[in-house]
């Protein structure tokens, strides 16, 4: 019996080497599939170039945007416009999260007004935004903001807490003053939580980049795909919706190595399981 | 030099009802003395801890650590958790650092030497999730003595380890109480840890908590669980002990 099972163990292993395709790999073979069948039906005329561009047209489009320095100049506004209506909203949010997260006293005052506005679509807010602030740089940044508001908020109010009191028995005993129970104890434990709505935030930044550059703008990638449809140049289209996935993306996981590098001893705890 | 426990009365308000846990619990424990504390479950063994460490204020009497009165946790009273509570994020150096800088010469130099005491050279970088419970624990013990308490409480330390674990660690805390001289009171449910341990056994009744019986152990360290000596201790506080359970029967409480 257990010479059996030593005999088949090589045998499985090798069985199961032949068939580890990576993950990657293995995810990219549905996109190719769909890209392949779609320049056979692009080449063969089938659909016309306006409804459906070709993946080779797309590409030489996209690769003229970028060597015209349009691409750049576009990307470069959007860009402008996440960044500064992310840090806006969440450098408000971490602030008042982290006073609500202290204090029950402020909590009582301002955390029922935020739960309210959290459940205002930020969509539903555009048009008010329009009014008050206009079609320029303001009300876009300042709706950018407003959606990245929230989930930072909530995350940190969470994460203060969800300190261990426990943890917190452990301070008192050890006598640590308020500044090193806040940075030696409050503040690593509710970084998590924090990253997180970090995370979610830059999301929805993103998102609402879209919705504020599709509602009238003279610049960004959303104008770039709002000028490219009026003229039917849907190859243009398709490169701005690729720029739009890919740098989401890439923020992501950007903060995905930032999460890693901070909460080390998590990632460490995660890899022994 | 002494740690002088008085405590008139210790109750819990349980919904409607005051619950009487602790009652005229009296013990002093001279100076370098290593009191351990036995009961059975709920008779107030970790209530009597918190009160000498200043973590419960809310009782009758009074509590003195070299005739100053304890009125509130600090690193005078070191504690130990029956979980090893150390901080996630910090590696084990850091763990015994906490709120002190390890770029602090002076905290370096006595963590490196804590560290090897109890026995965790090569772990220094380590973090909680990485070391075995026994040496969390040993981290935690660490992390206390590092201050210089005047009296080591411990509550339960070794009750989630394995036995020889908790042999080992036995070990290594009166190798630590024998170099640095330092007062010790610890509570357990393992009549073996108790005798083992300590220069004095304390048996606990229940309901409410009340000292039944001081025993001295009057054998020289280490102890050899084997020797007849050890034997006639045990048998000494294990009367002692199935007293208290009779009693408990008797007031029918039951297990
Ligand atoms: N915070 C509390 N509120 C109400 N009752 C409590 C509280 N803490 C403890 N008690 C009660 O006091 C009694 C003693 O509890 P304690 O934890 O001191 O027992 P113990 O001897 O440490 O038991 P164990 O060996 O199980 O740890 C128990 O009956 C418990 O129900
Ligand atoms: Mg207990």
């Amino acid at each position: 019996m257990v010479r059996a099972q030593a005999m088949n163990q090589p045998v499985a292993r090798e069985k199961k080497a032949r068939k580890s395709i990576p993950i990657w790999v293995k995810g990219l073979v549905l996109p190719l599939f769909i890209i392949v069948i779609w320049q056979i039906v692009s080449s063969s005329g089938v659909v016309s170039a306006t409804v459906l561009p070709s993946p080779l047209q797309i590409i030489i489009t996209f690769y003229n945007l970028i060597v015209s320095g349009v691409l750049f100049s576009h990307l470069q506004i959007s860009i402008y416009r996440a960044v500064v209506g992310f840090l806006l909203g969440a450098s408000i949010a971490l602030v008042l999260g982290f006073v609500v997260g202290f204090s029950k006293h402020s909590e009582s005052y301002i955390d029922p007004t935020m739960q309210m506005l959290r459940t205002i679509p930020s969509l539903a807010v555009t048009p008010l935004f329009i009014l008050w602030f206009g079609f320029d740089e303001l009300s876009k940044i300042l709706l950018i903001a407003f959606a990245s508001f929230f989930p930072v908020y909530v995350n940190t109010y969470n994460g203060i807490r969800s300190v261990d009191s426990k943890l917190f028995e452990v301070a008192q005993v050890l006598e640590f003053s308020k500044w090193k129970q806040l940075t030696r104890l409050i503040l690593p434990s509710a970084l998590s939580h924090i990253l997180v709505g970090i995370r979610l935030s830059i999301g929805i930044a993103w998102l609402s980049l879209v919705v504020a550059e599709l509602m009238g703008s003279s610049a960004g990638i959303g104008y770039m795909i709002m000028d490219a449809r009026q003229f039917s140049q849907t190859d243009k289209v398709f490169v701005g919706i690729i720029i739009f996935g890919v740098v989401g993306k890439l923020t992501d996981s950007l903060v995905r190595i930032l999460e890693k590098k901070l909460l080390k001893w998590r990632t460490n705890f995660e890899g022994v399981e | 030099m002494s740690v002088q426990i008085q405590i008139d009365e210790k109750s819990f308000q349980i919904e409607q009802e005051r619950k009487r846990v602790l009652d005229e619990v009296k013990l002093t424990v001279k100076k370098g003395d290593f009191l351990t504390i036995i009961g059975p479950s709920g008779c107030g063994k970790s209530t009597l801890l918190k009160i000498v460490a200043g973590l419960d204020t809310e009782y009758q009497g009074a509590v003195h650590v070299n005739d100053r009165q304890v009125v509130k946790p600090g690193i005078a009273q070191g504690f130990i958790f029956q979980e090893h509570r150390l901080f996630p994020w910090m590696t084990v150096e850091q763990n015994i650092a906490a709120d002190l800088s390890l770029k602090d010469q002076d905290v370096r130099q006595k963590v490196d030497e804590m560290i090897e005491i109890v026995r965790l050279k090569g772990y220094e970088k380590a973090y909680p999730s990485e070391i075995s419970g026994g040496m969390s624990q040993r981290v935690a013990i660490a992390r206390a003595l590092i201050r210089d308490p005047e009296v080591l409480l411990l509550d339960e330390p070794f009750g989630a380890l394995d036995a020889f674990t908790r042999q080992h660690l036995q070990d290594v805390l009166i190798d630590i109480w024998q170099r640095k001289n330092i007062t010790m009171i610890l509570v357990t449910h393992d009549i073996d840890e108790a005798i083992y341990l300590g220069t004095d056994v304390a048996i606990l009744r229940a309901n409410p908590g009340h000292i039944q019986k001081l025993v001295h152990v009057g054998l020289s360290y280490p102890r050899a669980k084997t020797s007849p000596s050890y034997q006639q201790v045990r048998q000494q506080v294990l009367q002692e002990f199935e007293k208290t359970e009779s009693q408990r029967y008797i007031d029918g409480e039951g297990i």
